[in-house]
């Protein structure tokens, strides 16, 4: 395959490619927008937050901006969402509330989640938000399993997973892939590739040329899109989920995009590339680049205001969950089975009393 | 009541439970049109259909990772690993996701997968087919862990299993599937998880043993009974959560306990029960809890004889703990 072959939407200067325009009307391009920004500023926040040791840990998804949100938008009630951890823009975008993930993040009452988990490893069962894990690609044969039982049931909906392309190496990826082919499940295989997986680079990862490529051993599509486009992501995701809901079967996408940041709190990014690539992606940063086709309709006056804006609802938001308290230790012994069985009883007894 | 043997009970289970609930399903390698490697699953395609009894590619990650996206998407799956030994490929998905969906998302998502695995030797298998790791699982939170010995006990406790709310590691000793035969209830019929069951009662030793390790246990009873040593054998039958009270109570009477396993002996779930003993029922002791189970190796192919624990090694075990 060829770069010819990415599929793009949005012109360096402002215009779209009218063939490929997903037609979206003002008010959700507006919105994708305004998603796109908050999802930076709780990075900003969150890597703050981190720094000065009120969180532990935080992956940010800056300059991944339009990979989340465009397939974010692309889901529709009833579909399923088995994101990756960096892919917080997707459930954002379908309506996981800032409140919510603000809480995840700090791990205290606010957390609907109890604490049980480090930042970034949200979900939400009202919005099918599946809960995320750290080893890499797992949840991809979750995605299957939910996508069989919606077919078997006949229902019209779509399941989209997300991860990187250091997820495309796991023994998870290839068991996902045959058997989404195998079942022709409707699951939308959706693959940022950032151009790293923490330090190594994907040309190290695969010898293949393309990721897409890998969907042909599966017998699905592989499709390439511009990843730092939220059009062209939001076109294929559609036209993948749509598919999918079709009883058409699965896709696997592989987005082109780039990690700005570091792959988490815990790594130095200048020890495995360099300078002069970070400065040339962040050229083609996705944000400022849909604000000019934005401003070119009028539908968008003043980009500093916005950021200003969803800084401030950050700001707000996490000043407000801070103040939320501790998990009760009684929970440590909850939700690890239906009921509590004796030995987690003795146990919790025993730290209750503070005799353990 | 007819008499079947355990591997009957099994299909019977799993045909019963599928046809009071349409949500329940079966998947795993040759499931459908082979029935199942040991016929586990034998007529099960037929009468429910593709759909509900789904012969998958050959993928043990692919496997469990799917039942668990099924068990979140409203489904009852059983999932069978042909054999307890090819499991570990789907380890990460058996610990880190089956196990821990309930705790991490605070009961918003649970994945109440029923696994099902032939465990443990005696079939002449050697290393691969014969393994006994029922420790991993109950080392794990999250799993509940069950293993029968009897007909009855297969089918009641694998229909309480896939009725359950939590993650089963349901091992099945492969070596009894044909060889002991029992009485079943017909249509419905449930053992509650949790709940030991007394094979022998007797009055001056606890043998706390599960599995393909209950007929040895029972043969050692009989050998022991001749000498006018009367051994009380329970099987926990659920080996986690372990039916704890009945252990104790047994083991407070007769002053004297030992455990018998296939699987080694560093770490395996005897050191776990002699553990809970001595912490519960020291100022009962008459003896030092003992174990007796196979060997800290691999598990041989030709030595097979040896290294599982026979009635003879049980009785010795027995012996030294009255002596004591």
């Amino acid at each position: 395959m060829t770069d010819s072959e990415i599929l793009s939407v949005l012109h360096p200067d402002g215009t779209v490619d009218p063939l490929l325009d997903p037609g979206l009307p003002d008010p959700e391009m507006l919105s994708l927008y305004r998603h796109m920004v908050l999802l930076r500023a709780i990075d900003e926040k969150a890597v703050a937050l981190q720094r000065s040791g009120r969180i532990g840990f935080f992956v940010p998804s800056t300059g991944q901006e339009a990979c989340s949100i465009g397939a974010g938008h692309a889901v529709r009630e009833g579909d399923w969402i088995f994101p990756a951890y960096r892919d917080h823009g997707v459930g954002l975008m379908r309506g996981y509330p800032l409140a919510a993930l603000v809480g995840q993040i700090l791990g205290n009452t606010a957390d609907a989640t109890r604490g049980r988990q480090m930042p970034n490893h949200w979900c939400d069962r009202s919005i099918r938000l599946v809960s995320v894990s750290s080893p890499v690609a797992t949840q991809l044969p979750h995605a299957v399993g939910a996508a069989y039982a919606a077919k078997v049931r006949g229902e019209r909906v779509a399941v989209l997973t997300t991860f990187g392309d250091g997820g495309t190496s796991t023994g998870d990826f290839h068991a996902a892939m045959n058997f989404t082919g195998v079942f022709r499940l409707p699951v939308v295989f959706f693959c940022e590739n950032n151009r790293y997986a923490i330090s190594l680079p994907v040309e190290h990862q695969t010898a293949t040329g393309t990721l897409a490529e890998k969907a042909l051993a599966y017998g699905l599509p592989g499709v390439r899109v511009d990843g730092n486009d939220v059009l062209a992501v939001r076109k294929v995701v559609g036209d993948a989920m749509e598919r999918a809901r079709a009883g058409e079967g699965g896709t696997l996408i592989e987005a082109l995009t780039y990690r700005l940041g570091p792959h988490s709190t815990s790594d130095d990014p200048t020890v495995y590339r360099s300078e002069e690539e970070v400065a040339a992606w962040r050229g083609k940063d996705p944000i400022r680049r849909f604000a000019v086709f934005l401003k070119g309709r009028g539908l968008l006056e003043d980009p500093a205001a916005e950021e200003a804006g969803a800084k401030e609802a950050v700001r707000r938001a996490v000043e407000a969950a801070e103040g939320a308290p501790p998990v009760p230790l009684s929970s440590l012994f909850e939700d690890v089975y239906s009921e509590i069985p004796w030995h987690l009883a003795e146990q919790r007894d025993s730290l209750l009393s503070g005799k353990g | 009541m007819a008499e079947v043997t355990l591997i009957k009970a099994i299909n019977d289970a799993l045909a019963t439970e599928m046809a009071r609930d349409p949500s329940v399903c079966v998947l795993g390698e040759d499931v459908g049109r082979g029935g199942g490697v040991f016929r586990a699953t034998e007529g099960l395609l037929r009468r429910f259909g593709p759909d509900r009894v789904i012969d998958t590619p050959l993928n043990e990650v692919g496997i469990v990772g799917m039942a668990i996206g099924m068990a979140m998407n409203g489904l009852r799956p059983v999932a069978e690993i042909e054999f307890s030994d090819f499991i570990y490929p789907a380890f990460d998905q058996i610990v880190s996701e089956m196990a821990k969906m309930r705790y991490r998302s605070a009961g918003q998502f649970t994945a109440a997968v029923v696994l099902r695995a032939p465990s443990g030797g005696g079939i002449r298998g050697g290393h691969y087919h014969s393994q006994s790791p029922e420790a991993y699982y109950i080392h794990t939170a999250g799993l509940v862990v069950v293993m029968p010995s009897t007909p009855s006990d297969a089918k009641g406790l694998l229909a309480s299993a896939i009725r359950g709310e939590d993650p089963v590691i349901f091992l099945e000793p492969k070596a009894l599937y044909r060889t002991v035969k029992g009485e079943v209830p017909q249509g419905e019929y449930l053992v509650p998880i949790g709940k030991g069951r007394i094979v022998r009662p007797g009055d001056d030793l606890t043998m706390i043993t599960w599995g393909g390790m209950v007929p040895v246990a029972e043969k050692a009873a009989a050998a022991a009974a001749a000498e006018g040593v009367d051994v009380e054998i329970i099987d926990p039958r659920t080996l986690w959560p372990l039916d704890i009270g009945m252990i104790e109570a047994s083991v407070n009477r007769t002053g004297r306990a030992v455990v018998l396993h296939e699987a080694p002996r560093t770490c395996g779930f005897g050191a776990e029960v002699a553990a809970l003993i001595q912490e519960r029922c020291f100022l009962h002791m008459k003896a030092p809890v003992a174990r007796v189970t196979g060997f800290d190796t691999p598990f041989p192919y030709a030595l097979e004889k040896s290294y599982l624990p026979d009635p003879e090694r049980t009785l010795r075990a027995i012996h030294a703990s009255m002596a004591f």
